[in-house]
């Protein structure tokens, strides 16, 4: 009825007060991808020039191409293997907030229990407390447990920064999936565990690798715990900290530039199941 | 192949009881359909044959083996859900398929099995198609085939035709009968459907308010509603009731005397199509005339309540004109006022 309704009052508003919404929607879409494109080009362009045009003046605005910083950045002792450290505990990180959350989001999406509401508020409320704030009893913790400064505890710690998330998005998917679907797979001979593994998973891929795909950048963008919880065994993030602060420019955009390129190759290639994640390709 | 027997199966959720200890025993091959409005506990009950819900009280057998704290899978039963829930992800094969690969049958025979169920349901030419890419009723047919190809003891159907348009319905409903008359499984269709349980139904169990009320041939819930309610829930237009004053020989029902049996107080039900135009009997105002086609149903007010009559299109009727109709004598039917149960002439 009140779709009806708007139709009907949409079709009453005058051409050019449309047109100055649509101008107004282009404007704003135009503004957010300036908003995230402009500082990864201007890392891009300034990774790819030469050191003087980098620190000459005027700045330019077409890469020349040149791979000098790049490289000079990867041959840089160290940065190789903060590079895999990184992705040892990005990919650790990953699996483990699945691992973890994908269950937990199972239980909140389809069952009742005492304390439900509670529980998804505390998830939640663990992002509350800033990282600061725990990174020193944690690192005292590690210590003692012989955790610190190994890729593993680094990996645990970026967990809990990413588990709430994939409890809260796998949870929101496995509700989105028909409940009628699993009791099916029951009267069709599966078991309970059979019928999450053959029909919720399947259908629940698309979602879960996004979720996966959050966690593996939330750890890998993760500056403060890796710099604090790690000495010999740096991720890239920890390394540039502390060695790129004293470096010159061009150095600076080689790493930066590093660090953004994984990140965005890993999102870009997700991407359509990240639209499906927010319904424009589902079903 | 096989009987279900339910004995004393209560469900309550919290202070709400769903189910008031069903008794209720399904012949093997039999076609039973659980018939009530919704929320009368008919899905509920079925559920719980299934194994998807579990009883508070009682017990459920199955081909003479006590199932009721069996998971879904080893009940030998299979079901069709009310919105098909046909697995989106799979093809229509590997979805008729996928019972039949859990029990780990071979190849072939899962093979033989799927041409035939999609053959028995025409749907052999969508095989290859997801689930996206299929209409309701096709949809519907893939459920159908899926159930069948288990070839369960006891096949379960949850309204499975209520998310259909009236053409396909009545289409499927023909379809469905003559597929399940083949097959001879005991099925227990779930409906709130009327003209679908008649058709369908060897007996019907008509369910109010969490009780099974009659279980009887489609005919004898009819013919003999058990209760008050069986008679108004039943038929399309339903049963006229008519309060009746007792008086010397027999009961006074709007101004006119009938024979009737002894009780404390009596109400008077007759259907619609039993009526006839006549010198003496029911006389009111024409209210409503609703040509049918075949027929024409009349809306009356007699002695001030509503009172429907189902007339040959042939026959004039006028608005504000009063009619007077006869009730057939051999179809009448009493009704005890305070319970409501069908008081025998």
């Amino acid at each position: 009825m009140s779709a009806v309704t708007e139709t009907e009052a949409a079709a009453f508003v005058p051409a050019d007060a449309r047109r100055a919404g649509r101008m107004l929607n282009a404007a704003i879409i135009i503004l957010l991808c300036v908003w995230v494109l402009l500082p990864i080009y201007l890392v891009l362009v300034n990774a790819l020039s030469d050191p003087q045009t980098v620190t000459g003046w005027p700045k330019h605005f077409v890469p020349t191409f040149d791979l000098g910083s790049l490289s000079f950045f990867i041959s840089y002792a160290g940065v190789l293997k903060a590079l895999g450290n990184s992705v040892v505990v990005a990919v650790l990180t990953m699996v483990l907030s699945l691992g973890f959350g994908a269950p937990a989001g199972y239980a909140l999406a389809r069952f009742d229990f005492p304390g439900k509401g509670v529980f998804r508020l505390l998830v939640l409320m663990t992002r509350a407390f800033p990282l600061p704030l725990l990174a020193l009893p944690l690192a005292v913790m590690f210590i003692r447990t012989g955790l610190d400064d190994s890729l593993f505890g680094l990996a645990l710690v970026h967990t809990t920064l990413a588990l709430p998330f994939s409890v809260l998005i796998t949870a929101s998917l496995f509700s989105g999936i028909p409940f009628e679907l699993e009791e099916a797979a029951w009267t069709l001979g599966c078991t309970r565990l059979q019928a999450v593994r053959k029909v919720v998973l399947p259908l629940a891929l698309p979602g879960i690798a996004a979720s996966g795909v959050f966690a593996f950048v939330t750890s890998w963008n993760e500056v403060f715990a890796a710099a604090v919880l790690t000495i010999r065994n740096r991720t890239l993030t920890a390394f540039l900290i502390q060695s790129l602060d004293v470096s010159p420019l061009p150095l600076k955009f080689a790493g930066a530039a590093v660090l953004v390129l994984p990140a965005l190759i890993f999102l870009f290639a997700v991407r359509k199941y990240l639209f499906s994640l927010w319904g424009i390709a589902n079903r | 192949m096989a009987t279900i027997s339910i004995k004393g199966v209560q469900k309550s959720y919290g202070t709400f009881t769903a189910l008031h200890g069903i008794d209720l025993e399904i012949a093997d091959q039999e076609f039973l359909v659980l018939l009530g409005a919704s929320g009368c506990g008919k899905t509920t009950l079925l559920r719980i044959v299934a194994g998807l819900n579990s009883p508070s009280r009682g017990s459920v057998k199955i081909g003479g083996n006590e199932v009721t704290h069996l998971p879904p899978r080893s009940r030998g039963i299979s079901m069709v859900f009310q919105n098909y829930a046909v697995f989106p992800h799979l093809t229509v094969f590997e979805n008729i398929a996928f019972g039949l690969r859990m029990q780990k049958l071979e190849k072939a025979e899962v093979e033989r099995r799927v041409r035939r169920c999609a053959g028995l349901m025409h749907i052999e030419g969508l095989l290859e198609r997801y689930s996206g890419q299929l209409s309701g009723g096709q949809r519907q047919r893939v459920a159908v085939a899926r159930a069948l190809a288990m070839e369960p003891s006891v096949l379960l159907m949850d309204e499975p035709l209520s998310n259909l348009d009236a053409l396909l319905r009545l289409e499927m409903r023909a379809e469905l009968k003559s597929v399940l008359q083949e097959s001879r499984t005991t099925t227990v269709y779930v409906t709130h459907d009327q003209v679908e349980a008649m058709s369908l139904a060897d007996r019907i169990a008509v369910m109010h308010g969490g009780h099974i009320v009659q279980v009887a041939t489609p005919i004898e819930v009819y013919r003999n509603p058990a209760t008050r309610f069986v008679g108004g829930f039943i038929g399309s237009p339903p049963m006229n009731f008519l309060p009746a004053e007792a008086v010397e020989g027999g009961w006074q029902v709007a101004g006119k005397r009938y024979e009737g049996p002894r009780a404390d107080g009596l109400e008077f039900g007759i259907r619609p199509e039993d009526l006839e135009p006549a010198e003496a009997g029911f006389a009111g105002e024409v209210r409503v005339i609703e040509p049918l086609g075949a027929h024409q149903l009349v809306t009356m007010n007699v002695a001030g309540q509503l009172f429907r009559a189902v007339l040959d299109s042939d026959r004039r009727v006028s608005l504000g004109e009063t009619l007077t109709l006869a009730p057939r004598p051999d179809r009448v039917r009493w009704f005890d006022t305070a319970s409501g149960l069908a008081v025998a002439a």
